[in-house]
């Protein structure tokens, strides 16, 4: 079954149609991934599947049931996390305590310890800062506990919204390992990227967004071979 | 008698007055960023109805604290509720709506709650009654009375309980976190209309305290008594830097203190021009001074931070 489908899903800001109706679909332990210029609809669609946009049209599927009326706070619940649009950490609530936050839907505090240490070993950095506020961390540091926030949520899908965005190369690397161990753990990924060879190289399938529209969708292999794409997005 | 010392401990009096207040205009304006002018009505729905419940026991025969305690928690459910009532009802459909619109529904609000207090109880000032056998301390020259005394240990328990929730309890940092990213604290699975909803119930519950703590230190109680109580403990909300909870205490604190010093003075410095029912204009002065000079108040964060 898939874990989440997008059928005409809209988006639209008053009259402004920032998303036209697009179909997509992700399967369990899939890592796929979502490409675009600016402005093509990538962060409105992300948010619309995560509930922080109403869909103005269409549905959002995710493990078969309709979503698409949800508040966000019940979509997390049922296993759906989105690491924002430049990461979003609460910037005076302490590295520990935005860990946390991504914990709020649990009570079962041993297991949450467990999940925070997780954290911790994931990004040592973490730890060494868990009591200063979020604010004071660097762009990467930043990214790096909005992951590991989203994981304190025990997600079975992840949606990733630009988490190279405004990095350094090595810190763009890092991040990039992480992902890739994020989904070899079995977590299903949505990862949107302007970085398209990047996106393209950690996912096995792809969708390009333009104007609001899927223009294609295929593996990412064939996506990095494809000329249109090439000449569009990988520079090349 | 120390003349100085007694008017600094006068002020600590009311200054915890205050805080208490303007606790509840800054937990509001911290999670909405507005400035709900109704909350200085809340504290005086609380110090009404806490009489009214006084006046029913009347005849009762219960000793005078646990009447206070009754008339208090009494107090306490009227106003959270109406607190709740204010948020869904005025409030929360103007959440997405320019930033006037609440303001100015705010206003609204406040002078129908001070209409409806008008209506039920009247236009006479509602006397405080004594229930409660005042005794008189001294301390080094200054005296203080046990229910001044009793005002400044009930508005520090509320104070060091707001600072524990927010500070270390899973609602507080979700009030936090809702202050400081809406959209994504709902992303972490936080109900943000409850945690809303809250803020106005808990900030109501120090309000009614507030309220009949105040008409136990004047010894009355009136339907228009929360506007300039609003106005001051908005004041020190903004002295202390709106948004921030020990702000707001630091403010209510320093206002009293001010006031009362000011009082005492402002004959003297006037040449007897000015008598000491001018205290409220220290107030008003303050705040205009603090807006000219220092908008983020004293601890309050700069304003590049709450983004
Ligand atoms: N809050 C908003 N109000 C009005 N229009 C918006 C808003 N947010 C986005 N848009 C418009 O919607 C369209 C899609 O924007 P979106 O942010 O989804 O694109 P994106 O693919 O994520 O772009 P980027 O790569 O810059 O992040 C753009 O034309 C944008 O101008
Ligand atoms: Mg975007």
């Amino acid at each position: 079954m898939n874990l989440l489908e997008l059928h005409s899903l809209a988006v639209h800001y008053g009259g402004i149609k920032a998303v036209k109706g697009i179909d997509l679909h992700i399967a369990e332990g899939e890592v796929v991934c979502l490409i675009g210029a600016n402005g093509a609809g990538k962060t409105s669609s992300l948010k619309a599947i995560a509930g922080l946009l109403p869909a103005a049209g269409g549905e959002v599927l995710f493990r078969g049931q309709p979503i698409t009326r949800l508040p966000a706070h019940q979509r997390v619940r049922q296993g759906l996390a989105l690491v924002p649009e430049g990461r979003g950490v609460f910037p005076r609530l302490t590295v520990e305590e935005n860990l946390l936050m991504g914990a709020y839907q649990f009570d079962d505090k041993p297991q949450i310890r467990i999940d925070l240490e997780n954290s911790y070993s994931l990004f040592p950095r973490l730890q060494e800062r868990r009591a200063q506020r979020a604010g004071t961390l660097s762009g990467g540091e930043q990214q790096m506990l909005a992951i590991a926030r989203a994981l304190m949520s025990r997600p079975r899908l992840l949606l990733l919204d630009e988490p190279s965005m405004g990095l350094a190369p090595l810190m763009v690397q890092k991040i990039f390992e992480t992902i890739r161990g994020i989904a070899a753990q079995g977590v299903t990924l949505l990862l949107v990227e302007q970085n398209a060879r990047l996106a393209l190289e950690v996912s096995q399938r792809g969708y390009v967004l333009d104007g609001g529209r899927v223009t294609l969708a295929d593996s990412s292999e064939s996506l990095l071979g494809n000329p249109q794409v090439r000449a569009a997005y990988l520079g090349a | 008698m120390d003349i100085l010392l007694q008017q600094i401990i006068n002020g600590l009096i009311l200054g915890s007055l205050y805080a208490l207040v303007a606790l509840g205009y800054t937990m509001v304006y911290g999670i909405l960023e507005l400035i709900n002018f109704a909350h200085g009505e809340i504290v005086m729905v609380g110090a009404l109805v806490a009489l009214a419940v006084l006046a029913g026991l009347a005849g009762t025969g219960l000793p005078g604290p646990v009447m206070l305690v009754i008339a208090t928690l009494v107090a306490m459910a009227v106003c959270m509720v109406a607190g709740l009532l204010i948020e869904r009802i005025a409030y929360r459909p103007l959440r997405t709506a320019p930033r006037l619109a609440p303001l100015i529904t705010a206003i609204g609000v406040s002078i129908v709650l001070q209409n409806l207090a008008m209506i039920i109880w009247g236009r006479q000032y509602i006397a405080f009654p004594p229930i409660l056998d005042i005794q008189i301390y001294e301390l080094a020259g200054a005296t203080i009375t046990n229910i001044q005394l009793l005002i400044v240990a009930v508005a520090t328990l509320g104070m060091i309980g707001l600072v524990l929730l927010v500070n270390r309890s899973r609602l507080g940092r979700a009030m936090r976190a809702t202050a400081q990213n809406r959209d994504v604290a709902g992303l972490m699975g936080v109900d943000v209309n409850r945690v809303i909803a809250a803020t106005f119930v808990i900030g109501s519950a120090l309000g009614a305290v507030a309220g009949v703590l105040i008409s136990a230190y004047y010894g009355i109680g009136h339907y228009a008594m929360g506007f300039i109580l609003g106005l001051k403990a908005f004041t020190a909300a903004v002295l202390g830097g709106i948004g921030n909870i020990p702000g707001a205490v630091l403010g209510g604190l320093l206002l009293g203190i001010i006031e009362s010093l000011g009082a005492g003075y402002i004959g003297d410095l006037t040449g007897g021009f000015l008598g000491s029912h001018y205290q409220d204009i220290f107030a008003f002065f303050i705040l205009i001074l603090v807006l000219i000079f220092r908008p983020s108040g004293l601890l309050g964060e700069q304003v590049a931070d709450r983004a």
